[in-house]
């Protein structure tokens, strides 16, 4: 019998499987087990949990709503394109707009403190990746995602878009303060 | 041939795993149902925004 | 269709005429993609090595999306469409199926390919594999696609047809062998990936042509996935099956039992697919639940089953060296193993590799919250390049040093550089990897032409180690690429100028199969049963590797902002 040839033995099922084979299953089996709970004891008890809170929209509807939530919060603007700053009520809803190429606005979070955010795309498909933290998180056009965030340092933080979104791609750089 | 003779004795599995288009049709279901169909479910109930 | 039969007085494989020039056609043409898709490795790797930064910004991406479908799509389907009919008609020794309509899938593979490759270099579709939409190709990007998928739809009907033309002509008595029976499952897995393929290139060229008003993102991107990641999966049965022959044919080694190997195969035809969730795990549209039972293959059946692939495969080469005599200790069968048998070498890497890194972080990587860490970066394609490039690219030019003297009759020139070649480019290829998923760890974006942000309206200084390993998946890149091109010369040299071979005795009727002798039946049964204590130990270096790499990103994940 070999691995080219078929099974020597016609009634191959039949066959008693070795001991230490067993046990590697058994092995495979526990360890498979094990992965597979830990994402559901991460969802009961975990602190990082990726929102399943999302709605089907339009660009224009979510920019309406984010630029209301601009003209409401903004504290200063910044850079020669005067990128409005916008303080979110802590416990409060913020508006991100990911398009070709930036985010827009910035937002100013106090540490510690809960925020509603809410992430959108106009156009293609844009990679909300929160550096240095390293949260990555998927931005779909006609998706709002509403995820809960908790800052738990403080400083400057850069949102960089790492899912590939034309020529600018590299150029589009965002910014979250938490005070 | 001799393997028609002792068919009777051939287990269930050995029998499942020799069909080879029994496997076909429960490959393409298994993954069609709980990965397409239900992802497509998730999808159209996805609520609208307000 | 008349046709003859030729016995390898090497091998003892018996070729049919058909299925022989099939398999040839599909090879070379395989191979001239893997050179085309590795000069396009060398435009990527120049680009991202923070050194050089070799493209402009527009032909980066137009080379990484051609990069990413020659290699992930047509270098390995042209070859798996080999190994489908070398698991079909060589290995039960049969005709082929309808061999004019396997030269009528070869033909659309072959257009498609090229169609889309014009449509990537004309510039207007730089849309990545992926082209999520609504980024938008010309439309014979996508038609060049469907014909693809369509070809190897047909390449996938050839090998069932082959499997029932060999169960009527009565070439083989009882199951199918092994390898074959892998093959079947990566053709299972095909047909499922090139129908949802079709589901969703079809839909999309009619946007891009005008006739569908939108197609949903999200929709897209879950379809799309069940054809790009399902494709690797493919992928996954082929390069296992593989694994099987390899040894099989040049130490022969025999699986230690048929139960665990197929059973571990129908895990696979059952949940393997499942794992297109991976892609999704930080996307909006999808339910945690829907998530988290997709991603981990329906409870990590799929990951018991390649964790028993894992140890049956040098569980089986242990038998097989021990039963030869080298029994001293835990490790002679290793040490003394056929090392210098490039075929062999590349097939022992390709299984470690997969195994300790592109099987431990595709697991990581596939764990619903522990995505967050890494989706999207860098770490995305270290962790596909140890899995599609050591383990299946691998896993197939190891297979090629067997098939250049039985199927092409020629001898491999420059042995010398033939032994070393599987070692240059699997090493290499793995510590690339390392450091590619190394830099996805701190953060950095794959498909990013530029991690100084030129021209963005503020700045971020990745960690100076980021800087590090981009630099050193530059230098160990290139190292990847010149052992990819040394396979491909040693290949193409071999097929022009290597000393020709017997090709064996030919004959009009094929010879079956013998039906195995009671003797072999009982002497397998019982009689010479071998332990295998060394592969138990490797088993257990993998376990306890996976168990820690997965805690240690649990705890990174801790440590990152609160979300709910």
């Amino acid at each position: 019998m070999s691995s080219i040839l078929p099974p020597s033995n016609r009634l191959w099922w039949k066959e008693s499987i070795d001991k230490t084979e067993w046990t590697w299953i058994g092995i495979a089996f526990v360890w498979g087990m094990i992965m597979f709970v830990m994402m559901i004891y991460w969802h009961i008890y975990g602190k990082q949990n990726l929102s399943n809170e999302a709605y089907k929209t339009t660009p224009e509807m979510f920019a309406a709503k984010a630029e209301k939530f601009i003209a409401e919060n903004t504290i200063r603007t910044e850079t020669d394109l005067e990128i409005p700053v916008v303080k979110v009520p802590p416990g409060g809803d913020g508006y991100l707009i990911a398009r070709l190429w930036n985010w827009y606005p910035i937002l100013e979070l106090q540490e510690g403190k809960e925020y509603k955010i809410h992430l959108s795309s106009m156009d293609y498909n844009h990679g909300f990746s929160l550096q240095p933290v390293n949260i990555n998180i998927q931005v779909i056009p006609g998706y709002e995602h509403v995820v809960k965030m908790t800052p738990t340092s403080t400083g400057t933080f850069a949102i960089v878009c790492n899912e590939f979104c034309g020529i600018g791609h590299h150029t589009m750089l965002g910014r979250i303060y938490v005070k | 041939m001799a393997d028609n003779e002792n068919d009777n004795d051939i287990p269930f599995m050995q029998k499942l795993l020799d069909n080879h288009f029994l496997l076909l049709v429960i490959g393409v279901v298994s993954p069609g149902v709980l990965y397409i169909l239900w992802g497509i479910i998730d999808i159209m109930n996805t609520p609208l925004a307000k | 269709m008349a046709t003859t039969y030729r016995t390898c007085p090497a091998s003892g494989l018996q070729f049919e005429a058909h299925a022989e020039k099939l398999m040839k056609w599909n090879a070379v043409v395989a191979v001239l993609w893997l050179l085309v898709g590795g000069i396009g490795a060398l435009g990527v790797i120049m680009t991202r090595w923070p050194a050089f930064k070799l493209l402009p910004a527009d032909q980066f991406y137009t080379i990484l999306t051609a990069h990413g479908i020659d290699m992930l799509l047509m270098w390995i389907l042209h070859f798996e469409m080999a190994v489908l009919y070398f698991a079909s008609s060589v290995l039960l020794r049969c005709r082929i199926w309808a061999p004019k309509l396997g030269w009528g899938g070869f033909w659309l593979m072959v257009i498609g390919g090229l169609m889309t490759n014009v449509a990537i270099f004309q510039g207007e579709s730089s849309v990545m594999f992926t082209s999520y939409v609504p980024m938008q190709a010309a439309p014979h990007f996508y038609l060049g696609l469907i014909l693809v998928a369509v070809g190897s739809l047909i390449g996938c009907a050839i090998f069932f047809g082959t499997l029932v033309v060999a169960k009527k002509d009565k070439t083989y008595t009882g199951s199918i062998p092994m390898v074959t029976f892998g093959a079947l499952t990566a053709a299972i897995i095909a047909v499922f990936t090139i129908l949802s393929g079709a589901g969703i290139l079809i839909p999309t060229f009619l946007w891009s042509v005008g006739l569908i008003k939108e197609i949903d993102a999200q929709l897209y991107r879950m379809v799309w996935w069940a054809l790009g990641h399902s494709s690797q999966q493919i992928n996954v049965a082929a390069h296992v099956s593989i694994w099987y022959l390899i040894p099989a044919i040049v130490i022969g080694a025999k699986p230690l039992s048929e139960k665990v190997s197929r059973g571990a195969f129908l895990l696979y035809i059952l949940f393997l697919q499942l794992a297109s969730a991976h892609h999704l795990l930080s996307d909006p549209g999808m339910s945690a639940e829907w998530k988290v039972l997709n991603t981990s293959y329906f409870m990590y059946f799929a990951v018991m089953a390649s964790m028993i692939h894992g140890f049956t495969v040098p569980g089986a080469v242990e038998a097989a060296m021990r039963r030869k005599g080298f029994n001293n200790g835990l490790f002679e069968w290793l040490r003394k193993a056929p090392w210098g048998n490039p075929a062999f070498a590349g097939m022992f890497i390709s299984l470690v590799s997969f195994g300790f890194l592109g099987g431990i972080s595709g697991v990581v990587l596939g764990t619903e919250q522990i995505n967050m860490l890494m989706h999207n970066t860098f770490y995305v394609p270290g962790h596909f390049h140890t899995t599609v490039v050591t383990g299946t690219t691998l896993a197939f030019m190891a297979v090629t040093y067997l098939l250049v003297p039985t199927l092409f009759r020629r001898k491999m020139i420059w042995p010398k550089l033939c032994q070393i070649q599987p070692y240059l480019f699997g090493i290499a290829m793995s510590i690339t990897g390392l450091v590619m998923m190394g830099a996805g760890t701190l953060g950095v974006s794959r498909r990013h032409w530029d991690m100084a942000f030129s021209g963005a309206p503020f700045q971020y200084e990745w960690p100076g180690a980021a800087y590090l390993m981009m630099g050193m998946t530059g230098f160990f890149g290139v190292i990847t690429i010149i052992g990819g091109a040394l396979w491909i010369v040693l290949v193409v040299g071999s097929l022009l100028f290597g000393e020709k071979l017997d090709g064996g005795a030919v004959s009009d009727k094929p010879t079956p199969i013998p039906a195995a002798t009671p003797a072999a039946a009982a002497s397998h049964h019982g009689s010479d049963h071998v332990a295998v204590p060394g592969t138990v130990i490797l088993a257990l270096a993998l376990l306890v590797a996976f168990v820690l790499y997965y805690y240690v990103n649990w705890k990174y994940l801790s440590e990152v902002w609160l979300l709910s």
